[in-house]
């Protein structure tokens, strides 16, 4: 068994709209191993989210092979997906996807909910992830109580509160300005240099630049995959304590 | 998840759309409302029968001698009634061999009523009271309590002294808080002298009981107000209720001796005891909790389609929550819990506001009306259970279409 994290070959889907079968993923091949952060680019409908979908077990592929942290995730039952989904994945959306008469810390507190976590480990958990994150003094606050950055990032203290294995984040700062986008990029360096792995879905090179690795998606198939060095951030530099440890 | 989790977002739901929880389990509400409603008034009413009306009317432990029934009889045919006209009128000196030969323990009064006035002689008189002429031992076995002077003793019961005791109503009546006791009434045209006063009875569905006067039943009364030598009432009292059979089968082989029954004939008086009467009671109040049901059953069949529809509205406003949910880990049977919890939590809510108003209700109806209320407990747990059933009922299908969702399909929802 490889070590890689996340190892899928042949991966298709194919969504059925009566006639018309629209294919979007041909027939991926991709291996991502522990702590990379990798960025997923290319035009609108290449299938991006589709690939997102499938590796976060939101969705099953029509054909091919997924396997996760060791485990076959294909042909897996609906109860087994969602405890992937609970402890090895933290989703991160465009637009956020909080619950909005929740709480911040009642919104990072869910997954936790679902894994069985006792309610005081929860809420010590969930307030040390909006820790990490730097809202500790946002506890409180119901997602229309926050900026659209900060939204974003207690979406970010729920992906991480369980500690997943990978983060998916499909297109995290569409909706976020360039300054917000760069304090969101320097967040997840920071948990990449702490040992996370990402994966990024972006239109914006100047996004794909923080990632190590950039995968270009064509027409439901891999168009090119290189590494890159990426931007050096400086906020980096400026805050050696662990962001993960606060989790 | 677990259910505690699933009732606290339950309450969060509800908190955060007051109105419509509200519009949303009217039925319930109105369901419950008329059953909390009607079993307090019957609960009343039945404790009221058991305790005021028979206590008043009959007696506790009492064993009542007469010639015909007094309530509980129901209604009856033209051949019966007939019959009974045809009975031998019960007679002082029935009363008087009854107490002669009796040997169950207990007190025996007898008694004659006949409504008359009362004057103080001086112009003033209170029509239509209830005048009672008894034994002695009356005021005993009836529990009549003296507020203020006493009661005639056996010898002047025997000797029929025109002394009357005077109920509260027609003491104030008459002498409106000035001194009573020793002043001359007249009853009928005849003088009596005042020895007592009654305490206050109240009343019974809306008929004062202090509107009488107990005097000795053979002072003039006997064959003027009252046939000769008859009486209406035996009473028989027992110290405790385990004598009731008893006393009960010997009174009626008493009364058969005494009236020359063959073995075989039917009696031909009545021996009723306050169980009896409430039979009667008991037969209306069955009838009302049999037809409660139906009507119950109506709101709340309506008011679980009402929840069922909103919780589909609910389910499909909330499809994107839904699909976070499953994103983060929750499992079918988590958003499944979720629905149907809330569903129950929603009507159960319900369910108490109900139970609120029915009481509520139910007092405002016996504040109007002579019908009196007493809350069951029991009836409130039912109400609960009702209301919390009708939601889980109303809850399933909503709540298996919510954990059906696809998490891709629901997060794209908008
Ligand atoms: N549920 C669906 N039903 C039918 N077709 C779908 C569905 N989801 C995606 N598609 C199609 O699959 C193709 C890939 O879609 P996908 O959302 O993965 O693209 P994308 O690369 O994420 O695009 P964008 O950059 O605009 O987000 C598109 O042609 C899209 O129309
Ligand atoms: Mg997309």
């Amino acid at each position: 068994m490889s070590s890689a994290l996340i190892e899928v070959r042949g991966l298709q889907k194919q969504y059925v709209m009566g006639a018309e079968t629209v294919r979007a993923l041909r027939g991926v091949d991709l291996v991502i191993e522990r702590n990379e952060y990798v960025a997923i680019m290319g035009p609108s409908g290449s299938g991006k989210s589709t690939f997102m979908n499938l590796i976060g077990c939101l969705d099953t592929p029509s054909a091919g092979e997924y396997v996760l942290n060791g485990q076959p995730v294909a042909g897996m039952k609906d109860d087994d997906l969602a405890r992937i989904r609970n402890r090895e994945i933290g989703f991160v959306f465009q637009t956020f996807n909080l619950l909005p008469r929740s709480t911040a810390l009642e919104n990072v507190e869910l997954p936790l909910v679902y894994a069985g976590v006792g309610k005081a480990e929860r809420k010590e958990r969930a307030a040390g992830a909006l820790g990490a994150v730097e809202l500790a003094d946002r506890l409180d606050h119901r997602p229309n109580e926050l900026s659209g950055g900060q939204r974003q990032r207690v979406a970010i203290a729920r992906a991480l509160v369980t500690r997943p294995s990978i983060i998916l984040a499909d297109e995290p700062t569409g909706n976020l300005d360039s300054r917000t986008s760069e304090e969101i990029m320097a967040l997840f360096h920071r948990l990449h240099a702490e040992g996370q792995t990402i994966i990024m879905v972006t239109h914006e090179p100047d996004i794909a630049a923080h990632a190590d690795r950039v995968v270009m998606l064509k027409d439901g198939i891999i168009a090119s995959d290189r590494r890159q060095t990426r931007v050096p951030v400086g906020v980096l530099a400026a805050r050696p304590e662990s962001a993960l440890s606060e989790v | 998840m677990n259910a505690r989790e699933a009732v606290r977002i339950a309450l969060s739901m509800i908190r955060a759309n007051k109105l419509r929880a509200f519009f949303t389990v009217l039925g319930t509400v109105v369901g419950v409302t008329f059953l909390i409603a009607v079993i307090t008034l019957i609960t009343g009413m039945n404790a009221y029968m058991k305790e005021e009306f028979a206590g008043k009317i009959l007696g506790f432990n009492t064993i009542n001698v007469r010639r015909l029934p007094s309530v509980g009889g129901g209604p009856v045919d033209e051949a019966t009634w007939r019959q009974w006209q045809r009975r031998p009128r019960l007679t002082q000196d029935d009363a008087r061999f009854l107490q002669e030969r009796v040997q169950t323990p207990g007190l025996l009064s007898y008694a004659h009523d006949a409504d008359g006035k009362v004057g103080d002689g001086r112009g003033k008189v209170v029509q239509g009271v209830n005048i009672i002429g008894a034994s002695a031992n009356f005021f005993n076995v009836r529990d009549l309590k003296i507020a203020r002077g006493r009661t005639y003793t056996e010898s002047e019961a025997d000797r029929g002294v025109p002394v009357v005791v005077l109920g509260e109503e027609v003491a104030k009546k008459l002498f409106e808080g000035l001194p009573v006791l020793g002043k001359e009434v007249r009853i009928q045209g005849f003088p009596f002298r005042v020895i007592g006063v009654m305490e206050e009875q109240g009343s019974l569905f809306g008929m004062s009981m202090d509107r009488m006067v107990v005097a000795p039943i053979r002072s003039p009364l006997n064959g003027s107000l009252f046939r000769n030598n008859v009486v209406e009432d035996i009473y028989f009292r027992v110290p405790d209720a385990s004598l009731m059979p008893r006393g009960q089968s010997e009174l009626e082989g008493l009364m058969r001796v005494r009236h020359r029954l063959r073995p075989g004939a039917e009696n031909d008086f009545m021996l009723e005891t306050a169980d009896e009467a409430l039979g009667f009671w008991d037969k209306i109040s069955t009838f009302l909790l049999m037809a409660l049901p139906l009507l119950v059953a109506v709101s709340l069949v309506v008011g679980a389609v009402v929840i069922m529809n909103i919780m589909l509205v609910s389910v499909s406003e909330r499809t994107r929550e839904i699909g976070v949910r499953k994103s983060l880990g929750a499992r079918r049977r988590d958003i499944l819990l979720q629905f149907l919890v809330e569903a129950g939590t929603l009507s159960g809510a319900g369910g108490l506001l109900g139970i609120g108003s029915g009481i509520a209700l139910a007092y405002a109806v016996s504040a109007i009306s002579p019908i009196p209320a007493r809350v069951s407990p029991g009836s409130i747990l039912l109400a609960i259970a009702l209301g919390i059933g009708v939601g889980l009922m109303a809850g399933v299908y909503p709540a298996y279409r919510a954990s059906r969702l696809d998490p891709i399909v629901a997060l794209r929802a908008d």
